[in-house]
């Protein structure tokens, strides 16, 4: 067993940054172009291939280049650590951040097991992305200051995952939610989106709060903020006390909001607005998955307090659900795939919330390889139908799905594609997110039936949610393929022309991305699955490798579940082994995905400007509940209105007023005295004596 | 003797200094300003400040007293003997000037406390005198001790002179 | 002898003081003021005959000081009758706000 030694870990965070910089420069350098560009609506010729300027050419190298350096020093690491069986984390402080007191806190980069793969997943997944997007936004004006934005994002994703502390980690918090509101505003001289980026920050703030508060609890109990002293101490708190429950409820605030859990959510579907790519990575991928980190980190915590740990499962599958019916109804492609995100982020949720803290981390990651396949296919597919109203000038909405359809002959790659990642993502065997949403679900019923397990009927409900979210997921995703992709055209005659696939910088990423959510999740598939006729007795290569692999980092928290929960059930609420409901969960996927091929093949779609929309719950579902109507008026509304009487009254009338008033104070008092000037001399000499008499008598007396 | 002088030259003085305010006309006040400043030079006599007395005929009563009454006469005043004292305010501050003279002279004649410090003044003085004489006796101070407010007062009387020709000009066209 | 010329003293500048504020002649106010100066001077020299020549050689001062006052003095006052036509001081107002 040799040593861990980092190679140069510090220039995986330095790297994006550095990206960021270049292309910023770039895009200051054709800063008044853009602006210009922007108030004439938005359209500039940068001319082909080979006549486009220097801004717009430099960040297609500099970008990707960085994301795939920083990637490879990434493998390079990950392959040192697999050959050192490393136990401890290894802390590389660079320098003193804060020294205050008794409170200090280094700029120092953690790598363990747990950082390791976000590590990768940041930079691999983000690599692709940024080279699908070298070909999505290559008309845009923005295209250097896009680069920009989105390497100074994975900068601060990097820091969040890869910091040694929880400051450091909130310092990458900030800093992804002002990327993503950065990036959502993308296109801001629309107002809509430009508000959507700002909704997206707002929300992030209220769960930023209960990050702090959880941070400031923290130090008060421990004097210290650094992962490894406070995981060292963490078993100081009582078990299911009241400040171990207080901390795990203030950082899930921070998780929900972060990662748009109930009620914090709503700001997810609004961030659609920004560019694809964006999506992509920022909303699928990497930052919303930040709150499962959080989670999977302080899992120490989390186990120390049943109640906290309780709550993120049942708030995670209320989510699943809630997001998963909304997602039943919506018209717009990427609002589908928005609520399936959301759905799929509170399925993690429930895996970290029962104490599957490898599970939860391992639907992470086949999440990030599906889901960003998917935005990345609905990406290209949006660029060809805009490409297709381009050359018609039409105006209708290119990612209304009621304007698609038949698709699959113009774009087979992407076709093909996209159904790999919706059978992942509906859990079909062997897929990736099979394995992952299985495990899940495995583990909520071992953990809800464990001897001493505190709430086994709630954990029982949460259990069957995960079942039913899972059959929703399989029937919307398969709706909205069907409807894009088969079926007759409903783009138009004159438009089907200029359908075309993407070219090939677009589809690779593509392609790299299905073979990982083909693959991907025979990493982490356990013993009794693998063994059994699912493994074909263990020919195939699957492994419960991403569970021991994260072992040192989930020991702890299971030496207390292990203390204070017993051990785990051996069978699902209503018996049966694993393998039993892995083959019932995924043979009834795969049967509501054929009768879901059935149903929306038959149905007629309606053009939009036709469609008179769905009746009763339905109609309650497109409009999402009415979740942002209702915080418009109970939340907003009051504090605009507060606002306005501060302004109006306390600051123009009070405020102002009592200043004028001194003013007139002063001027009056000014007049008042002025009236003593006589002028006459024989008056001022009378008082002149009158006041010598007095001193000289209080002086003589 | 002494006593006697003194209160001479004491009564001169008072009745000068009410002459000054009461008279009418202003040559008759200047006229009684000289008086009393005549009595009070006799003062600094007997109180054997002979220097003093002899710069204070010659500077204040020859050079100032005449100034005055050449403005005087320059302004043409003097024709028109009307009564420019102040009716109302003379009353009343005539009552106060006098009681508080009265509440002096009687302080004055209860407290014979005596003064602090050495009283070997006159002693000092009368040596001073003989041995340089009355001019020498306030020379010596003046320019040894006292030299730097002798230079400035110079530097003043240059100002004023200055000050007085620029104020006095007639606008020239 | 002290007591008595000090009260003299006194009395010369309290009339002196009597009649700046009761006369309306500028020049004779003027007048008044020199009367209190000479009062101070008095006093000065009586208390020089306790205390050493110091008082004498101050005197000295005074006496210079005053006599540029009152070239001053009348030069101002010169000035404004030439403006007013009159030295009464009631007429000279322009100080009034």
């Amino acid at each position: 067993m040799t040593e861990f030694h980092p190679f140069l870990p510090g220039l995986v965070v330095l790297l994006p940054l550095l990206g960021f910089i270049a292309n910023g420069v770039l895009a200051l350098m054709h800063g008044k172009a853009s602006a210009d560009a922007v108030r004439a609506g938005g359209e500039l010729d940068l001319g082909d291939r080979s006549a486009r300027p220097m801004t717009h050419a430099l960040p297609t190298w500099i970008g990707p280049g960085v994301m795939a350096i920083a990637f490879v020093i990434a493998l390079v690491n990950f392959a040192r650590m697999l050959g050192a069986e490393l136990e401890a984390p290894v802390v590389i402080e660079y320098w003193t951040w804060m020294a205050t007191g008794t409170f200090t806190v280094h700029a120092a980069l953690q790598l363990d097991q747990l950082s390791m793969v976000m590590m990768m997943i940041v930079t691999g997944v983000g690599f692709l992305i940024h080279v699908f997007s070298v070909g999505y936004m290559r008309d845009d004006a923005g295209y250097p200051r896009y680069f920009a934005y989105l390497n100074l994002f994975v900068f601060f994703m990097l820091v969040l995952v890869m910091g040694a502390s929880y400051p450091l980690m909130f310092v990458g918090w900030e800093g992804v939610g002002l990327c993503s509101y950065l990036l959502i505003g993308f296109w801001f001289s629309d107002r809509e989106k430009s508000d959507a980026g700002k909704k997206a920050f707002i929300v992030n703030r209220i769960g930023d709060f209960g990050f702090l508060v959880a941070m400031f609890l923290l130090y008060r109990e421990f004097g210290t903020l650094d992962f490894v002293p406070v995981f060292g101490e963490a078993e100081t708190l009582l078990y299911g006390g009241g400040l171990a429950t207080a901390i795990t409820l203030f950082f899930f605030l921070g998780a929900a909001g972060k990662s748009a859990q109930m009620p914090l959510y709503v700001w997810l579907p609004d961030a659609m607005a920004g560019p694809t790519p964006v999506s992509a990575l920022i909303h699928a991928a990497t930052m919303v998955t930040a709150g499962v980190y959080l989670v999977a980190r302080s899992s120490v915590l989390f186990a120390l307090s049943p109640i906290g740990s309780a709550t993120v499962a049942g708030v995670g599958a209320l989510t699943a659900l809630f997001a998963a019916t909304i997602a039943l109804k919506q018209n717009d492609i990427k609002k589908v795939l928005a609520y399936s995100t959301i759905s799929q982020l509170g399925y993690m949720f429930v895996g970290v919330g029962v104490g599957a803290y490898a599970a939860g981390v391992f639907h992470l990651m086949t999440h990030a390889f599906f889901k960003a396949l998917l935005f990345l296919g609905a990406g290209a597919v949006i660029h060809s139908m805009h490409a297709a109203y381009h050359h018609t000038h039409r105006h209708d909405d290119a990612q209304d799905m009621r304007n698609m359809g038949g698709l699959k002959a113009h774009m087979p790659i992407t076709w093909i594609t996209m159904w790999i990642a919706t059978l992942a993502i509906a859990g079909i065997w062997p897929f990736a997110g099979f394995f992952s949403k299985d495990e899940i679900i495995w583990q909520v019923g071992a953990f809800g039936g464990a001897e001493t397990a505190p709430f086994p009927a709630l954990y029982t409900l949460i259990w069957i949610v995960a079942l039913a979210a899972a059959m929703l997921t399989a029937f919307y995703m398969t709706r909205m393929m069907v409807m894009t992709f088969h079926g007759a055209n409903r783009t138009g005659a004159e438009e089907a022309h200029h359908l075309h696939e993407a070219p090939s910088v677009m589809w690779l990423p593509l392609a790299v991305l299905a073979v990982l959510a083909v693959f991907g999740g025979w990493i982490n598939v356990p013993e009794a699955i693998a063994e059994s006729f699912l493994g074909l007795g263990g020919a195939l290569p699957m492994s419960e490798w991403l569970h021991h692999w994260l072992e040192p980092i989930t020991a702890q928290a299971h030496e207390v579940q292990l203390l204070h929960l017993g051990e785990v059930a051996e069978g699902a609420p209503f018996g049966g082994g694993e393998v039993l409901w892995a083959v019932l969960s995924t043979v009834a996927a795969l049967g509501v995905v054929v009768a879901a091929v059935q149903m929306v093949g038959r149905q007629k779609v309606l053009a939009p400007a036709e469609d008179p929309g769905p009746t009763g719950f339905g109609r309650v579902l497109l409009n999402k509940y009415y979740v942002d109507e209702f915080y418009d008026r109970v939340l907003v509304q009051p504090v605009i209105k507060g606002s306005r009487f501060c302004w109006k009254v306390i600051d123009a009338v009070l405020i102002d007023g009592t200043v004028n008033m001194v003013g007139w104070a002063a001027k009056g008092l000014g007049w008042g005295v002025s009236m003593f000037q006589s002028g006459s001399v024989n008056t001022y000499a009378f008082i002149l004596t009158v006041g010598v008499l007095v001193i000289l008598g209080v002086a003589a007396f | 003797m002494e006593a006697f002088l003194f209160y001479f030259f004491f009564a001169m003085a008072m009745g000068g200094a009410i002459g000054v305010v009461v008279s009418k006309s202003p040559v008759g006040s200047l006229l009684f300003m000289v008086t009393a400043l005549f009595a009070i030079s006799g003062e600094f006599v007997l109180l054997e400040a002979h220097f003093l007395a002899a710069v204070q005929i010659i500077v204040y009563a020859g050079a100032i007293m005449v100034l005055f009454l050449f403005v005087i006469m320059l302004l043409n005043l003097g024709h028109e003997y009307q009564q420019d004292l102040k009716v109302g305010v003379f009353s009343v501050a005539w009552i106060a000037v006098v009681s508080v003279m009265a509440g002096l002279v009687g302080l004055s004649l209860r407290g014979q406390a005596g003064f602090p410090g050495q009283p070997s003044g006159a002693q000092e003085i009368q040596t001073a005198l003989e041995l340089y004489g009355a001019v020498g006796a306030i020379a010596r101070p003046l320019y040894t001790t006292y030299v730097v407010p002798f230079e400035i007062t110079g530097i003043l009387l240059l100002v004023a002179i200055v000050g007085a020709l620029v104020l006095a000009k007639r606008n020239v066209g | 002898m002290i007591e008595p010329t000090l009260a003299l003293s006194a009395f010369l500048f309290l009339i002196g003081t009597f009649g700046v504020l009761v006369r309306r002649n500028a020049i004779i106010m003027f007048l008044c003021i020199e009367l209190q100066l000479n009062a101070v001077n008095v006093a000065f020299v009586a208390f020089s005959s306790l205390w050493g020549i110091d008082g004498q050689v101050f005197v000295f001062f005074v006496m210079t000081v005053a006599a540029a006052e009152a070239a001053v003095g009348l030069a101002i006052i010169i000035s404004i009758f030439r403006h007013y036509q009159t030295v009464d001081v009631d007429h000279f107002n322009l100080l009034k706000w």
